[in-house]
């Protein structure tokens, strides 16, 4: 048996191999395995004991975090990684939504074909507004993804005779294996398995030949081009993966919502994905989780707050009049983000953590 | 015959207004090169103030109308200085978002203070400027539109060429680097753009308002319809700037006059998509050389 790694005080690499591991110490890799057992057993397990008449609602937030979660995994591997900025993520989101839905009532296919399907035909219809990205670049390519975000949301508000307009679609129950998922619980152990399996592909693309070619693009296409990479190729394989992830998410989200309309995949969701990844740590694969925590916590607590004043007879009034002051405290987090920690939460845990590993003799 | 017409002369209006609001965030953009996202928001601000002055402290409309702009002037100078000049030399990407951050903020304060309802200016245009054309004729609001757009159309052409200040704006735009040797002082030609800027989205707003009444959600809808407009005509072109605006309203009339409104919203979406694939750098943008 190899030696364990728990404490490292330098780096050591003598190869590249080791350079690429994702675990530098043992300790990382156990836990990881305790992590992924609180995630599965323990934590759902606790919030049926502790809450028991609340619960729903509070897996309802996890599952929105973690659907939130998939899609900026995607929309980081796009920005953070590849250096395209994308404002039409939440199109792309909504074109898996809307796969999986119809996919769903009109073929009648079963949950686990009809999300991954929806995953590829959103990968398909991304690489088409991946295309200005050969000749674009930097604000112009940002203004081009505008163009797609307005573009699709008017195709999925007005082909009626496909995504039944304004009225919506609503979808049969989610079947898996003949189990029905029908509570927030059950979908909690969904979308947090989908979670893994898109995360460990997220980092492991990185560490492919592909993942260095998106970083090379990013760093200075003129120079990634001169190595030998075709950067066309690689831009739209970035946009065909990143909306790979926002298709999944939408189609977990489609079934999880039940009955879906155009008007959630507006610019604004577009926004606060952006704002998920750089309130992560832009270039992070951990970040982008931490990112949809981050600001999904921040709505709900928003929300939860304005909720409980409503209830307070007396501060009613003042909870209408203060209702707009959510979407300004949501902006007020994204400036001081940038203002201040502008690698993000990622950033943070590691100095967290790295003050830790040092401790007692940090500096 | 006269249909076409009607629709040829709204149309020109309309693209004039948007060419108005397009100048000040093409000013941003020129000087400091940031995209600037919460610039339907400013334009909200002036009108918003401009409402405040005009109905509920009843100044005289020239004097509430000074008083915008010397507001307006102000609250870009804060802006810039609290938020923007942290970031000098950060990258793209996150000037970007913190506009956008801005966005929010300033759209929740103006929501919190105003609400989401429809606001009118009292009446106060002369009638005269109105003007019949061949049968049709001119609302008075769409002869300002065009006059004032014309009026800052070449201000700021004389402000560019001949004004020391214009001058360094133009030489920062050009080479950051190369301007600062020389002894230009960068930072406050950073903060007088966006001074400037948010004049005249100020004044813009204000505009906008006497034609369509003022709420929140349509002004910062107007900002994001900026993009097309510069996009159209370059980012870093301000004659650019107003072309593309006539290009954008005259394309948008006769899309909603003769296929549908429905369309029209998104037109200039598709128009520009299609012109950035056949002209990356816009109409009249400055080409980038790329070294590596």
């Amino acid at each position: 048996m190899r030696r364990l790694i728990f404490h490292p005080c330098g780096n050591y690499n003598e190869s590249y191999e080791q350079e690429l591991t994702i675990f530098e110490t043992d300790f990382g890799r156990a836990f990881l395995w305790i992590g992924l057992f609180f995630v599965f057993i323990v934590f759902p397990l606790l919030l049926k004991v502790i809450f028991p008449d609340s619960n729903p609602y509070l897996f309802y937030i996890l599952n929105m975090t973690g659907i939130a979660a998939i899609a900026v995994l995607g929309l980081n591997l796009l920005m953070g990684f590849t250096g395209q900025i994308s404002l039409g993520h939440a199109a792309f989101f909504g074109v898996g939504a809307y796969s999986a839905a119809i996919l769903a009532t009109r073929v009648h296919f079963p949950f686990w074909i009809s999300v991954p399907c929806a995953g590829v035909i959103t990968a398909l219809v991304g690489m088409i507004f991946g295309i200005p990205s050969g000749r674009l670049k930097h604000l112009y390519l940002t203004i081009a993804t505008l163009a797609g975000q307005f573009i699709i949301e008017y195709v999925l508000i007005h082909w009626e005779s496909l995504t039944q307009g304004t009225m919506g679609i609503i979808l049969p129950t989610a079947t898996i294996f003949g189990i029905k998922l029908s509570s927030d619980a059950s979908f909690y152990i969904v979308i947090y398995l989908c979670l893994t399996i898109m995360t460990w592909m997220a980092v492991n693309i990185v560490r492919t030949r592909y993942g260095r070619a998106f970083i090379a693009i990013r760093d200075n296409d003129r120079a990634a081009e001169g190595m030998g990479i075709p950067l066309f190729g690689y831009k739209l394989l970035s946009f065909a993966i990143s909306s790979f992830y926002a298709g999944i998410a939408g189609g977990l989200w489609a079934y999880y919502m039940i009955s879906i309309t155009p008007e959630p995949f507006n610019l604004f969701l577009s926004i606060e994905y952006i704002a998920m990844v750089i309130i992560g740590g832009l270039g992070n694969v951990a970040g982008s989780i931490y990112g949809a925590a981050f600001i999904t916590l921040l709505v709900e607590a928003l929300r939860w707050i304005t909720e409980i004043m409503m209830n307070i007879g007396t501060l009613e009034g003042v909870a209408i009049t203060i209702a707009p002051l959510r979407e300004f405290f949501f902006g007020l987090a994204i400036v001081l983000f940038i203002l201040f920690e502008p690698k993000g939460l990622a950033e943070v845990w590691r100095i967290v953590r790295s003050s830790f590993r040092l401790w007692p003799f940090s500096y | 015959m006269e249909f076409f017409f009607q629709i040829l002369i709204t149309g020109i209006a309309i693209g004039f207004l948007y060419a108005l609001s397009a100048l000040g965030f093409v000013m941003i953009f020129k000087s400091s090169s940031v995209l600037n996202f919460a610039h339907g928001e400013l334009l909200g601000i002036g009108a918003f103030i401009f409402l405040l002055l005009s109905t509920w402290a009843r100044l005289p409309i020239p004097i509430a109308f000074l008083v915008t702009l010397m507001g307006t002037f102000a609250l870009g100078f804060v802006i810039e200085r609290l938020f923007l000049r942290p970031l000098i030399g950060e990258a793209l990407i996150e000037v970007i978002m913190l506009t956008v951050g801005l966005a929010a903020m300033f759209r929740g304060l103006m929501l919190f203070i105003w609400g989401g309802n429809l606001y009118t200016y009292p009446e106060f245009l002369p009638k005269g400027l109105s003007f019949t054309l061949g049968g049709i004729t001119i609302p008075p609001v769409y002869s300002a539109a065009i006059i004032i757009g014309l009026l800052f159309l070449l201000l700021f052409g004389l402000f560019f060429k001949y004004s020391s200040q214009g001058i360094y704006m133009r030489s920062v735009a050009d080479n950051q680097p190369a301007a600062l040797s020389l002894g230009v002082h960068v930072r406050r030609v950073f903060a007088l753009s966006w001074a400037i800027a948010a004049l005249v989205a100020g004044m813009s707003g204000i505009v906008l308002g006497i034609i369509n009444g003022i709420n929140v959600h349509e002004l910062s809808a107007i900002g994001l319809k900026v993009f097309p407009v510069v996009i159209l005509g370059g980012l870093d072109s301000i004659g650019g700037a107003i072309i593309g605006g006539i290009i954008i309203g005259l394309v948008e009339t006769f899309v909603s006059g003769y296929i549908s409104p429905s369309i029209a919203d998104i037109v200039s979406y598709i128009l520009l998509v299609f012109i950035l694939m056949v002209k990356p750098y816009g109409l009249f943008g400055l080409v980038e050389i790329e070294r590596v």
